[in-house]
């Protein structure tokens, strides 16, 4: 920290301008953040707050099976849920993309209005909708693909289900951007060099989309490994992911240090991919200065 | 050359998927059966219920007053944030304040959430409508920041120097010069606020302790403790109003340019 007689008059405003959200942010964001991993290492007290002292107890019982297993349901869940939006966003971006430019508008208004309902309504639609009693069961039945016994809801498909619901546009909207600024020729040109289609999508589109389907990546997969109400509402106890075991620790059982092991396990989770890709994008960004093409 | 119908037919799968829940929603609120899968005639006891039931109007009042204080202060903000990165973009101190004015957008909610419940317990703050408004200012700032940031990326500064040249002091700067350019940046970044903050129910389940309620809460307890057709009742006029809003800004926007 400089000495305020030290700055210049330019530094001085800079200062001026940028304490109001620097002091906000770090005492409501980078504060809270450190308490997460601070608290781990604290016993909790009966009455649901944080007692004296210091403990590792906290943190070795994170190693528990039944957590570990939550750790990998919510790790699976997580990924399977971000491979299903990408297989559904790709057409769905290709198509926004080469449609005229009046159906794109349209398309684009399709995709974004559902979302202007609140997130809990549409949970609760989907929970309405697979409830036993619920029209998707009655079509199942009709069809002959569900028995009376067969239940939708509180499962890991449900959420699964629920999740790609939500984040879906999320995934599309990224990929249609990318795809946009795709020059569709060199798709012409590898078909007119003898390439199958497929081959064609694989080689040379998706390449081309790659910086989309990244960041759909990650914005899907971050808070899918976050996810707290979708898990909560349709998925019971065998759907249950690191998001709502922490909520649990806090409203339940009311034990603060234990919801603070587990979020710092989230906290690293969720640190991993965003590292991998900045990681990645610098290595990808060298060979393409080392290639000679910019940037 | 032709091009394959597969990608058009999952786009279309995809909108039907979409659309599915939502109008099975609505069609439900105007339905009078208590377990909906039979259609029973159009009628609006679940609305009546709904304007009859005082919990909600109080969750309404609670989720106002927190959007109100969430929008004001996160407008001011998020707006001296922007004017900071832009002005002064390439310092280090810029840098970090990026950063930090970036990472609520990917942070999980459910860790600001918690993160949060825990400062204020560590504190000794008692949880209500206040920490609720400080909670919620801390995410919407970022996103008000980054919609004024977006605005001033096409601003030309020589119209501030000019106005200086001028014998313009700051606050009439200010007030004549920045804020009427960057309105349409400040306009929209107050409407994101406000929609975030009504929306929000993660970071609020965690810091609004047990006597303020908002209208997600409110829904939640709903959903997880019975009356379900409220809630599509509910849905649907909160849907009426989110279209009509969005539809109107928009015309607004259009008619303005």
């Amino acid at each position: 920290m400089y000495h305020c007689g030290d700055l210049t008059p330019k530094q001085r405003a800079e200062w001026l301008v940028s304490l109001p959200t620097l002091a906000w942010l770090a005492l409501f964001l980078v504060i809270p953040a450190a308490l997460i991993f601070v608290l781990a290492f604290r016993p909790a007290d009966p009455y649901g707050g944080i007692g004296a002292g210091w403990t590792l107890e906290t943190v070795r019982a994170l190693w528990a099976p039944s957590n570990l297993a939550i750790a990998v349901r919510t790790l699976w869940i997580s990924l399977l849920t971000t491979a299903v939006c990408l297989v559904l966003a790709v057409p769905a971006g290709y198509t926004i993309a080469r449609a005229s430019e009046k159906w794109r508008n349209r398309l684009l208004m399709l995709v974004i209005v559902p979302f202007w309902t609140s997130f809990l309504v549409r949970v609760f639609a989907w929970r309405s909708l697979l409830h036993p009693e619920g029209p998707v069961k009655a079509l199942l039945q009709a069809a002959g693909l569900a028995g009376p016994e067969t239940t939708l809801l509180y499962n890991p498909a449900a959420v699964v289900l629920v999740m790609v619901y939500t984040f879906l546009p999320f995934t599309i909207l990224p990929i249609y951007a990318a795809a946009e600024k795709f020059d569709f020729r060199i798709v012409e040109a590898a078909r007119d060099l003898g390439a199958r289609p497929f081959q064609a999508f694989r080689k040379v589109f998706l390449p081309g989309i790659s910086q989309g389907l990244l960041t759909a990546f990650l914005v899907v997969f971050i808070p899918a490994l976050g996810s707290y109400i979708i898990p909560d509402l349709v998925g019971g106890p065998s759907g249950e992911m690191l998001g709502s075991k922490i909520a649990q620790r806090v409203f339940t059982d009311r034990n603060l240090p234990h919801a603070s092991a587990l979020s710092a396990v989230l906290v690293l989770a969720v640190m991993a991919p965003l590292v991998a890709v900045l990681a990645l994008q610098r290595k990808k960004k060298r060979a393409d200065i080392i290639m000679g093409e910019s940037p | 050359m032709r091009r394959s119908r597969f990608p058009v037919a999952v786009t279309a799968a995809v909108l039907a998927f979409f659309y599915l829940p939502i109008i099975v929603l609505v069609a439900n609120s105007f339905n009078p059966a208590r377990f909906s899968s039979r259609w029973q005639g159009f009628s609006l006891v679940w609305y009546r219920r709904l304007f009859e039931s005082p919990e909600v109007w109080q969750a309404l009042k609670n989720t106002l007053i927190v959007a109100v204080a969430v929008t004001a202060i996160s407008v001011v903000l998020g707006t001296l944030a922007a004017f900071a990165l832009h002005r002064y973009a390439a310092s280090r101190l810029q840098r970090v304040h990026y950063t930090l004015i970036y990472a609520p957008l990917v942070v999980p909610e459910i860790l600001m959430g918690i993160g949060l419940l825990m400062a204020f317990v560590a504190a000794g703050v008692p949880l209500g409508l206040v920490t609720i408004i400080l909670a919620h200012v801390t995410f919407c700032v970022s996103f008000v920041a980054m919609t004024v940031l977006g605005r001033l990326q096409d601003f030309d500064f020589s119209v501030v120097e000019a106005a200086r040249d001028l014998g313009a002091g700051w606050g009439r700067i200010v007030r004549k010069v920045l804020v009427p350019m960057l309105m349409p940046g400040i306009a929209a970044g107050a409407l994101l606020a406000f929609t975030l903050s009504v929306d929000d129910f993660v970071i609020t389940f965690f810091v609004a302790g047990p006597g303020a309620t908002t209208l997600p809460l409110r829904i939640y307890s709903m959903i997880k403790f019975g009356a379900p057709p409220m809630i599509n009742a509910l849905s649907t006029l909160l849907l009426a109003v989110t279209v009509t809003a969005v539809l109107a800004s928009r015309r607004l926007s259009r008619s303005k340019r």
